[in-house]
């Protein structure tokens, strides 16, 4: 790459917030053709230091500079003419619109008298679509579809525009493993062509798969850009947290006590089918899958949520009847749901107050809530997830998205379950907090809880798991002992190829333990 | 950059402007009013608009609670006419207490048969109060055969203590709303229900992943607004000792105002109820100040508009930070 004026330069940039100075000085270029990974904690100001470089917000001070011309930018739109194109962490997309207008929205293919040309904009959309491998038409509804698939939607909407710069905030959050080699696919192809890419992303191995250079943010400020080359993940995780992480399998010999929770042949209609296991107290077991193989719905018929068809469930010995999340509760079962803006989070409703939901009955003093108690149960839990707010009163729509995951996890902990079920827990979240979390889930289970990780992480699952579980559309292909598993045994289970190679097909909650 | 103090106060100015923008509009209007009429600010005037404000007042508390979890309730102007000719009508047949008892069981029935339907049935609320608007006015119409309703023994019946009346001193409709406006302050800010109500109208979803039971937290919002509504009948029978076939209506127009007027987000999840109070005065000194100053009774829904307008604006202005967004 021939040293130039780069395509993007930000200069100096400030914003602060009631209480918060989110971004404090920050400067960072990027040159045309690069990957530049942008890293950070969690709230380190990565996603506020995007939406000032696409005009949703003023900076308070500093400049951008777009291919050597200093641009004031006071909109979205008046970024997209400057070529800057953000895509959103957090989706935003007309639910109730097809996919094509989504794509278009605001400026639809017009014939004459103003009516929209349909033929036009489907053809189009189809062309976008294809290269991105959708298996979606112009016409399908967003409502309709998958998190990930919305995803892609929201990346086309990227693609119709002549961009010299476009932003991914944590584009692969939600997305499976085939999404996310297409998605590569996209990025080399707008690299290619001169583009420049802004990729925020707290996975590692994608960072140094994709990018060329690396920027790290910590509270607010630049603290150093890395060739990708000439670095390893512990110099970034180093630059980020200010410490080294290891990352290893789980070889612990989980000290296991009574079954806490089994399920014997529960099938919901078409989402899954016959699936039984036993959950002891002081292990955590993994399910492991592809999106779209019935783990999240198997674990809302577990909250209550949703009626089983056939089968039982039993907790702690004797058969359990749980029809609601009231009734799973009052039963010992928490639940951090998959996707916290919908299902985890009031975002009208502050820090506390969202923490303290599920036990709110039980926090009273006289009639009313104890002030005292909830800030009680809100500091532990913000000090043990190392939450970042200014203070409890914050409304948790205005929290980083990984410390939002993280007031969904203290949520669930306080309960003090018997049976903890974590859908996706550690989504969004940065390393060094994954770490924890990943500690915490090892550390509950060791205090005597029975945890149920759901993952489309694979070192996740393998790192915090005792035994894991492989689903395929609905069924449980194979069950493994972190002794016996490995990469390759369980992309095989998880991807129907059967019991595989060399592995022995287990009856289902035939497990011994 | 020397240019960026500048936008920043004024963004600074707008902020505290919107956030407190109902408070500062109030005191603006009191003022103003003040100023250019000298009856306005007198301790006696200003008594008469706030016990004029109680039945709007009391009714406008329960629908706060039910527009907090994120619904509505237009049926309460077309219950308050019900309510209101049941108790006066029965006044005199079974004597006050009784009368009393039964209303307040009709109506709570009402409510719940709102409830029931938005609540565990999930229907729409503007579709089934809207309905629930003009059932009840048939229901009126054929229990009442078309006529009004009077007390016949005006002066000397206990009951007119709840409209004519004085308790410590004050005019016991004042001591009934701002009482009521207490109590359900209390209950709505500080107790595990409140929190309810807020969470199911700030994200229904996440409210029954948290295991909250949405269906009864709605229910239960409508039973609280009929019962708001029963209260209000007691001091609107009891103060006119009569009472027409449609005493209520249009009252659900001037309610939800109030409920807007304080800020209370009709998306639910957001607003307070001692801002409806305010906004109930508001309402109230509108319509009282433009009539001393010899506008016509009509006047006032005029000025209403424009305030409540200039409310929702504000409100607005507050969330974008700016007064004015490019974007939508
Ligand atoms: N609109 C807002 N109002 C108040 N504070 C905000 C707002 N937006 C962001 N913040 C705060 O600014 C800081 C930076 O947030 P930002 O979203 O940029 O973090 P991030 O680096 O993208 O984190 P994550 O990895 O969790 O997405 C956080 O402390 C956040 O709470
Ligand atoms: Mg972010």
């Amino acid at each position: 790459m021939t040293e130039s004026e780069p395509t993007l330069r930000l200069e100096g940039i400030v914003k602060t917030f009631p209480g918060v100075r989110a971004l404090d000085g920050v400067s960072f270029e990027v040159r045309a053709g690069e990957v530049h990974a942008l890293l950070g904690e969690n709230g380190a100001g990565k996603s506020t230091l995007m939406k000032v470089l696409a005009g949703m917000y003023q900076p308070d001070a500093g400049q951008i500079v777009v291919s050597g011309r200093p641009v004031v930018m006071r909109n979205p739109i008046e970024a997209k003419h400057n070529g800057v194109i953000l895509i959103h962490q957090e989706l935003s997309l007309a639910e109730e619109m097809s996919v094509a207008e989504n794509i278009f929205l605001g400026e639809l293919p017009r014939r004459r008298w103003g009516f929209v040309d349909w033929k036009s904009l489907h053809e189009r959309v189809a062309t976008i679509l294809d290269k991105l491998n959708c298996d979606f038409g112009p016409r399908t509804r967003i409502d309709t579809l998958s998190i990930a698939k919305k995803q892609m939607v929201e990346i086309a909407r990227a693609l119709t525009h002549q961009a010299r710069i476009v932003v991914f905030d944590e584009p692969t959050a939600s997305l499976t493993d085939q999404e996310k080699v297409v998605l590569f696919d996209i990025i080399r192809d707008l690299q290619r062509d001169g583009v420049g890419i802004v990729y925020i992303s707290h996975r590692m191995e994608e960072i140094f798969t994709i990018s060329n250079r690396i920027s790290v943010l910590r509270d607010g400020t630049h603290r150093g850009t890395l060739e990708t080359a000439e670095t390893d993940e512990d110099e970034v995780t180093r630059l980020m947290i200010g410490r080294s992480l290891s990352y290893e399998r789980n070889r612990e010999a989980p000290d296991v006590g009574d079954v806490a929770l089994a399920v014997e042949g529960l099938s919901c209609g078409r989402l899954f089918d016959d699936i039984g296991f036993e959950l002891r107290a002081g292990e955590v077991l993994g399910f492991y899958g592809l999106v779209g193989a019935g783990r999240t719905e198997l674990a809302e018929t577990l909250f209550g949520l949703r009626r089983p068809t056939a089968g039982r469930i039993v907790l702690g010995g004797s058969e359990a009847r749980i029809d609601s999340s009231v009734e799973a509760i009052r039963q010992g079962i928490s639940l951090v749901p998959e996707s916290r803006k919908e299902q985890g989070l009031v975002l009208s409703m502050n820090c506390r107050d969202n923490m303290t939901l599920p036990q709110i009955d039980d926090l009273t003093a006289g009639p009313f809530v104890s002030n005292g108690g909830e800030i009680a149960i809100y500091d532990m839990y913000r000090d043990q997830l190392d939450i970042k707010a200014p203070s409890w009163r914050q409304l948790v729509q205005f929290l980083s998205g990984g410390n939002q995951q993280k007031i969904v996890i203290g949520k669930w902990l306080a309960m003090k379950p018997r049976v903890l079920i974590v859908d996706e827990p550690t989504r969004g979240i940065d390393v060094g907090s994954k770490a924890e979390i990943h500690n915490l889930l090892r550390e509950l289970a060791r205090s005597g809880y029975a945890v149920m990780v759901i993952s489309s992480e694979m070192p996740e699952v393998l790192h915090v798991s005792d035994r894991i579980i492989a689903m395929y559309q609905g069924r449980i292909t194979r069950q493994f002992t972190a002794a016996e598993v490995n990469e390759d045994n369980l992309v095989q289970a998880i991807s129907g190829i059967g019991p595989g190679s060399g592995g022995k097909a287990r009856p289902i909650g035939a497990q011994a333990a | 950059m020397a240019s960026t103090t500048s936008p920043d106060r004024i963004k600074d100015l707008t902020t505290v402007l919107a956030r407190q923008g109902i408070l500062i509009a109030f005191i603006l209007f009191m003022i103003g009013f003040g100023l250019v009429s000298d009856r306005f600010l007198t301790p006696e005037n200003l008594m008469t608009v706030v016990r004029q404000s109680a039945i709007i007042g009391v009714m406008a508390i329960g629908v706060t609670v039910v527009v907090l979890s994120g619904n509505l309730d237009l049926s309460v102007g077309s219950m308050l006419s019900f309510a209101t000719v049941l108790v006066v009508d029965l006044h005199d047949k079974l004597g006050a207490a009784p009368a009393i008892g039964v209303m307040l069981v009709a109506t709570l029935c009402i409510g719940a048969i709102n409830g029931f339907l938005v609540g565990f049935l999930r229907l729409n609320s503007l579709i089934v109060t809207l309905g629930m608007l003009s059932a009840i006015q048939g229901v009126t119409l054929i229990y009442s055969g078309g006529k009004n309703v009077d007390i016949a023994d005006q002066e000397t019946t206990w009951f007119a203590i709840f409209g004519r009346g004085e308790v410590l001193g004050m005019a016991t409709p004042i001591v009934i709303f701002l009482g009521l406006a207490a109590i359900m302050h209390l209950v709505i800010a500080y107790t595990p229900y409140g929190r309810r109500i807020y969470a199911v109208g700030g994200n229904p979803t996440a409210a029954v992943f948290s295991g909250i039971r949405r269906n009864r937290v709605v229910f239960s919002t409508y039973l609280v607004s009929a019962f708001c509504v029963g209260i209000a009948a007691i001091i609107l029978g009891s103060r006119v000792m009569g009472s027409q076939n449609n005493v209520g209506q249009g009252y659900e127009l001037l309610v939800l105002s109030a409920v807007i007027l304080g800020g209370t987000s009709l998306l639910g999840g957001s607003g307070t109820i001692w801002k409806t109070v305010i906004g109930v005065l508001i309402l109230g000194f509108i319509q009282n100040g433009l009539l001393l100053l010899g506008f016509p009774y009509f006047a006032q829904w005029i000025v209403t508009w424009i305030v409540i307008i200039l409310a929702v604006w504000l409100d607005v202005a507050a969330k974008r930070g700016r007064l004015f967004s490019p974007i939508a």
